[in-house]
């Protein structure tokens, strides 16, 4: 099991999308090791043959008939945005300086 | 007054149809309870008082018009934090979502509506559910009615410890790796997590899909049924939900007070013990729950020892599944459409801003999660966790196949240990994570199980719990084993194990 580092856990991060401080960086990494340490007890349980499990009850195509229900209106839709711009979500821009 | 209180849901709703209390009466008393003592507990992130009032006094008009609505009509009701609830705040304990008002009710909490249950409020949790202590909340820690320096358990620490300290008569919990079945455990309470698919995830805010299941938290067997029958059944709008109807649990729950378990066998997990598990199991936990298979015994049921080989694997094969799904979900907590926005300086990017508030928005034990989930998703290790996780799942599964072959029910205690003390186990997540050691197995598998009083541990005199499994679809084993064991439990120690809590400060009752 490979020891998860602290460069590692930052590029993770930055995959998921949250800023972490210095501090927090010292703090998760070394919990993070450990934790995968002790997960890391499934390898080889399982062999080539047993098939993978996605979900308890095993249901597929589920369907409904295909008529108009009511849903939110624009109103409710946008209640809980931190931003609204002529019934839209108004979001901060999307490109970079450079691009 | 206090006699309401103490009332348990199904003597509420006697009580109710002859005419003795009203629903504005009962729910008021509860309400009057819960600003007494909640000061204290801390099980509530959200009352609603006139919305519950008002509620109520509808009910009291349809019982005089004739028209009600379901067995519970006017029995008050608090609901878990992670339930979309029209017109009233769910934050699901986090600051991410703080003030949010959600458009929509989930539909467990429609059909708590359309059954007439008031609605008293929002319970607190660990955050986004993840925990088993409810310190996790980004709202302060609930505290356990039998002790208030200790945890409550978690996630739904608030429902359990607002049942336990007679703030609400019914609660709604959810339950993704133990968070309905462990709080009941340790504050001496009723909780049932039923077959995955059997009650609607829709508005339940995802933490795990494939794992998360809504349920009852009460104070009797009996009150689970009711509630369970309340709010379970197909949904068209959960396209996980079971299409076909329950089984007749408030029958099989009536059943089982009578006491016969005459024919019926009972399988006794040996991976899920002091024996052959592992994690550190409190002698008088495992005391507590010898004493419930021998009184299982007298009522006539038989004991059989089954090993589930697999299950030393669960706790390993949840903590890669569940971070991997938790990260997928929260990742649209994205500053965009709802909750918290943060910017970091003006003219920000929404990448930066993203960034900026999921760090601000989100607590410590979350972020654990998030980070762990995109690792075990990260392409290169895919295989070797989250794929590995997945058919370790499927041999979980098989176990729980071959013991149901040799046994009607399996048993073992709910939790490990007793409720420990607020902070013990706050920055050591293995140690937090091996408290759901005996109930991940069943969520894993998608099977019911209920928890289930067992009595006060000698070392510490706090509760302990004892966990009923059945294979899925028959929940009504659940009811049947649980009510039995309540009523032998029940008869030998002369009343309710709740009687003997001590009186919280501020409360009457």
């Amino acid at each position: 099991m490979p020891e998860i580092s602290r460069d590692e856990v930052a590029h993770l991060a930055t995959l998921a999308r949250i800023d972490l401080s210095d501090d927090e960086l010292d703090h998760l990494a070394p919990q993070l090791s450990v934790i995968l340490e002790s997960v890391a007890s499934i390898t080889g349980v399982a062999g080539d043959d047993v098939a993978p499990t996605s979900h308890a009850l095993p249901l597929t195509n589920v369907f409904r008939e295909d008529v108009v229900t009511p849903c939110l209106t624009p109103e409710q839709a946008l209640s809980g945005a931190p931003e609204v711009e002529e019934q839209r979500f108004s979001v901060p821009r999307i490109l970079g300086e450079e691009q | 007054m206090g006699d309401w209180l103490r009332s348990t849901a199904a003597e509420l709703a006697d009580a109710l149809a002859a005419g003795e209390t009203t629903s504005v009466e009962v729910t008021r008393a509860y309400l009057d309870r819960i600003a007494a003592v909640d000061p204290a507990v801390h099980a509530f992130l959200h009352v609603d008082a006139d919305g519950a009032l008002a509620q109520a006094a509808a009910s009291d008009e349809r019982r005089a018009a004739g028209t009600l609505l379901s067995p519970l009509d006017g029995v008050p009701i608090a609901v878990k934090d992670v339930l979309t609830t029209a017109g009233l705040p769910t934050t699901c304990g986090s600051r991410i979502l703080e003030g949010w008002v959600p458009p929509y009710d989930a539909t467990v909490v429609r059909r708590l509506r359309e059954a007439g249950l008031p609605i008293l409020g929002k319970t607190n949790m660990d955050e986004f559910a993840m925990g088993s202590s409810t310190e996790h909340s980004a709202y302060g820690p609930t505290h356990n009615p039998w002790d208030l320096d200790r945890i409550p358990g978690g996630s739904g620490g608030g429902s359990a410890a607002a049942v336990a300290a007679f703030e609400a008569p019914l609660a709604i919990g959810t339950d993704t790796g133990g968070s309905i079945r462990q709080p009941g455990a340790v504050t001496g309470t009723v909780g049932v997590k039923p077959t995955y698919g059997g009650v609607s995830r829709y508005g339940l805010v995802a933490l795990a899909n494939s794992l998360d299941q809504a349920g009852p938290v009460t104070r009797t067997v009996l009150d689970a049924a009711l509630l369970h029958e309340v709010i379970g059944g197909h949904d068209p709008l959960d396209s996980t939900s079971i299409d076909q109807p329950l089984p007749a649990l408030v029958e099989a729950a009536r059943q089982g007070a009578t006491g016969d378990l005459s024919g019926l066998r009972i399988g006794v997990v040996t991976e899920l013990s002091a024996t052959g598990g592992q994690g550190g199991w409190q002698s008088g936990v495992m005391s507590r729950f010898q004493e419930s298979v021998d009184l299982l015994v007298e009522a006539g049921a038989e004991v059989v020892e089954v090993s589930c080989p697999t299950f030393v694997h669960a706790l390993a094969t949840y903590y890669l599944i569940l971070p991997a799904e938790a990260s997928s979900n929260l990742a649209k907590f994205d500053a965009m459409r709802y909750g918290l926005r943060v910017w970091p300086e003006e003219g920000a990017s929404a990448e930066d801003v993203m960034r900026a508030t999921r760090d601000a928005g989100f607590g410590d034990e979350v972020k654990r999660r998030i980070i762990l989930g995109t690792y075990a998703l990260s392409s290169g290790y895919y295989d070797a966790y989250y794929g590995q996780a997945q058919k370790v799942r499927t041999l979980i599964a098989r176990d729980f196949d071959a013991a149901f072959e040799k046994a009607d029910v399996l048993v073992s205690p709910t939790a490990p240990t007793t409720a420990f003390r607020l902070g013990e186990k706050l920055d050591d997540p293995i140690a937090m994570y091996l408290n759901d050691l005996a109930t991940i197995p069943a969520n894993l598998a998608g099977v019911p199980g209920i928890s289930v009083p067992s009595g006060l541990a000698d070392e510490d005199g706090l509760p302990t719990g004892f966990q009923v499994l059945a294979p899925a679809l028959a929940d009504d084993r659940l009811y049947r084993v649980g009510a039995a064991l309540e009523a032998a439990l029940t008869a030998r120690w002369g009343g309710p194990l709740l009687d003997r809590a001590p009186a919280l400060e501020g409360g009457a009752a």
